[in-house]
């Protein structure tokens, strides 16, 4: 288990992080996500021992370690640019780790080999890793920090730098490497989607401090601020204030005529919010929750009106754009499975449309500083 | 057809037009002399410093004795602790030019060149006066109380060395900085997240990786410094023969130009033998 104690970290004036806890528990792919600048680098070096925290401390199985060098860490790095010693070769690199700790020649030698063929790099071994492209790169950078077999393997963006298809590819492979060694993989990376589709948690990093940590699917669907809910996927915002409460649900005061109604989740994930009334809030709905109508629904649905501004067809999905009739403000978002129900039902630029969705499918947040749409 | 083929050749043409001028300068002014001095070299002194034309290696047998073979082992060992000192002492400034912002590495490149600017010869007498018995150096001492008698730094081993680092310091932090300016440091973090100590991060990969900045560093400075006669005349008092003070003295005192083309020569073969090893040394690397 690794425990980041309110640590921060200044640069002169700068504040890269301020005050960040987190606990990472062993065997977790663990990622921090965030916006370049958000602090997610720093923290990810301050575990490594590259830098020292400014304040707080970091333990490792109940041990503190912010004061060991980073070269008596049992942890490895694979560095964004991969960082492999370009005058030595492919088993050179690999090895390079183990030598450093005076293996015998022979374990050195059958460990190198295991791991470059767990990397399927097994027959570049002799090869100057500057002739290598990107993945084969990012393939030997992988080997030669997880020959060491270190207790958490640190990645500082990896994929980055690798083409969409190859980045696929390569995020498979790290899965199925990280399931299969059940090492614990923190991995700092500024792609959403990755940091979805890879991790067993989420940090969400803003401006040197963690907003939220979790699932990838409570991350997604219940996020604890509006910058988590704005940065992870897209989102449709509007400003308002809290109305009148129910036993079970709350009401929003937006720029519609009718109030809309907020209930909790169905499985109880996520309890209804509980803000007085007048607070200044936020709604939030994704666009998958939305449904695109000619007419307007029955009062158990929330319902915008507004007028259909684009259509995108993009395979399985279409993006439609509607600007909401009593807002001047920004375009909101609804994203249709293409099925044969969708595929019926088609809609004309410029048509006056209905958009509604369930209590249960938004959010009510706290107005976030950065200011919001709607 | 005839286009096509005739292109390539045309552009080479040109190429060889442009290059033409430095060619020719090279040709006459450095193969043909050099030539001349081989065929010196071979020759005899006559009397009065005539020169005999018969083809002989006498010449070069008269440098195996020993009264030679010292003064050329004296200039090897000038040169070889000029390099090093301008080693141990410049690479830490091409480090922290290398990793410091551009605003100071501005101004640490401009100490380093300005001095550069005054002619060598002045900048040995700045040295001889700064050390002399009532020079800079000795009345702040002896101001200061740190000692009471004028010391005798003038015309020394020591005055000399200062002399020597000074003039060829700057041939050593410019090939190092440019070396370690393309280094890539996070190499050394990744070496210490593998487990390197900070000795083993320097030698098993700084070192390497900025290892033809090293070669260039240490080949500036040797090659000019093993024919060096000026500074240690000048600050060692003259009373020392170098190498280079003896090919000048045959020429210019002795006469005996076919001996002096024949140090001349092995001071350049001496020279090649170092390049030598700095070509091979680089070769193996472009090879990974």
């Amino acid at each position: 288990m690794l425990e980041v104690r309110n640590v921060s970290r200044t640069y002169g004036e700068a504040h890269a992080l301020r005050d960040v806890s987190v606990t990472i528990q062993d065997g977790q792919f663990f990622s921090l996500l965030g916006p370049s600048g958000c602090g997610k680098t720093t923290l990810l070096r301050i575990i490594a021992g590259f830098e020292d925290p400014s304040q707080g401390q970091v333990f490792h199985k109940e041990k503190r370690i912010d004061n060991v060098p980073a070269n008596r860490r049992r942890f490895n790095m694979v560095f964004q640019r991969y960082a492999l010693f370009p005058h030595l070769n492919v088993k050179q690199n690999v090895a390079f780790g183990l030598q450093m700790k005076k293996t015998p020649s022979a374990e050195v030698e059958q460990r190198v080999s295991e791991m470059l063929s767990m990397v399927q790099m097994e027959t570049y071994g002799t090869r100057g890793v500057t002739t290598l492209s990107g993945g084969q790169q990012q393939r030997v950078a992988l080997a030669r920090a997880l020959v060491n077999r270190p207790e958490i393997l640190l990645l500082d963006e990896p994929l980055s730098a690798l083409d969409l298809k190859l980045r696929q590819q390569m995020q498979v492979e790290l899965l199925s490497i990280q399931r299969r060694l059940k090492h614990t993989f923190i991995f700092v990376t500024h792609d959403q989607e990755e940091a979805l589709t890879l991790s067993d948690r989420v940090a969400v990093m803003n401006k040197g401090r963690i907003e939220q940590v979790g699932t990838p699917q409570e991350i997604y669907e219940y996020p604890k601020t509006e910058f988590v809910a704005r940065f992870i996927g897209s989102i449709n915002v509007l400003g308002g204030e809290v109305g009148d409460g129910a036993a079970d649900s709350l009401s929003f005061v937006g720029p519609g005529k009718r109030p809309f109604i907020i209930k909790a989740s169905r499985d109880g994930s996520r309890p209804l919010p509980s803000f007085a009334k007048g607070t200044k809030v936020s709604l939030l709905v994704r666009p998958e929750k939305l449904k695109l109508l000619k007419s307007a629904p029955g009062p158990e649905q929330n319902t915008l009106e507004g007028t259909l501004k684009e259509v995108l067809y993009q395979g399985p999905i279409t993006q439609l754009f509607v600007q909401p009739k009593e807002t001047q403000g920004p375009v909101w978002v609804i994203s249709q499975p293409n099925t044969a129900v969708t595929a019926r039902k088609q809609f004309n630029l410029g048509e006056k449309v209905y958009v509604s969705w369930l209590p249960e499918d938004c959010l009510l947040l706290e107005k976030d500083g950065n200011g919001s749409g709607g | 057809m005839e286009a096509v083929a005739s292109r390539p050749i045309a552009r080479l043409d040109r190429r060889i037009f442009l290059a033409l001028p430095a060619l020719i300068w090279f040709l006459g002014f450095l193969l043909i002399p050099l030539f001349i001095v081989v065929i010196y070299s071979l020759a005899t002194r006559g009397e009065y410093g005539a020169v005999t034309f018969n083809f002989s290696l006498g010449n070069y047998f008269r440098i195996f004795d020993s009264v030679y073979l010292k003064i050329f082992l004296r200039s090897l060992q000038l040169a070889a602790v000029t390099s090093i000192s301008c080693l141990l002492l410049g690479f830490p400034v091409a480090y922290v030019m290398a990793t410091a912002s551009p605003r100071w590495r501005q101004i640490l490149m401009a100490m380093v060149v300005i001095p550069f600017w005054t002619n060598f010869v002045i900048r040995a007498y700045a040295i001889k006066f700064l050390l002399s018995d009532y020079g800079l150096i000795n009345s702040l001492g002896m101001f200061l109380h740190l000692w009471s008698e004028p010391i005798y730094f003038s015309n020394s081993a020591f005055s000399v060395w200062l002399g020597m680092v000074t003039n060829y310091i700057p041939f050593m932090i410019l090939p190092l900085y440019v070396s370690l300016e393309k280094f890539d440091f996070t190499m050394l973090e990744a070496a210490r997240d593998l487990g390197a100590s900070s000795w083993n991060s320097f030698w098993k990969v700084l070192v390497p990786l900025i290892k033809t900045g090293l070669i260039t560093g240490l080949i500036f400075v040797f090659t000019p410094a093993l024919g060096e006669f000026v500074v240690p005349d000048l600050l060692g008092g003259a009373k020392t023969m170098l190498i280079g003070n003896l090919i000048t003295e045959q020429f210019m005192k002795t006469r005996d130009w076919p001996f002096g083309s024949a140090l001349s020569l092995l001071l350049i073969v001496a020279v090649l033998v170092s390049l030598t090893i700095y070509l091979t040394n680089r070769d193996s690397r472009v090879q990974h």
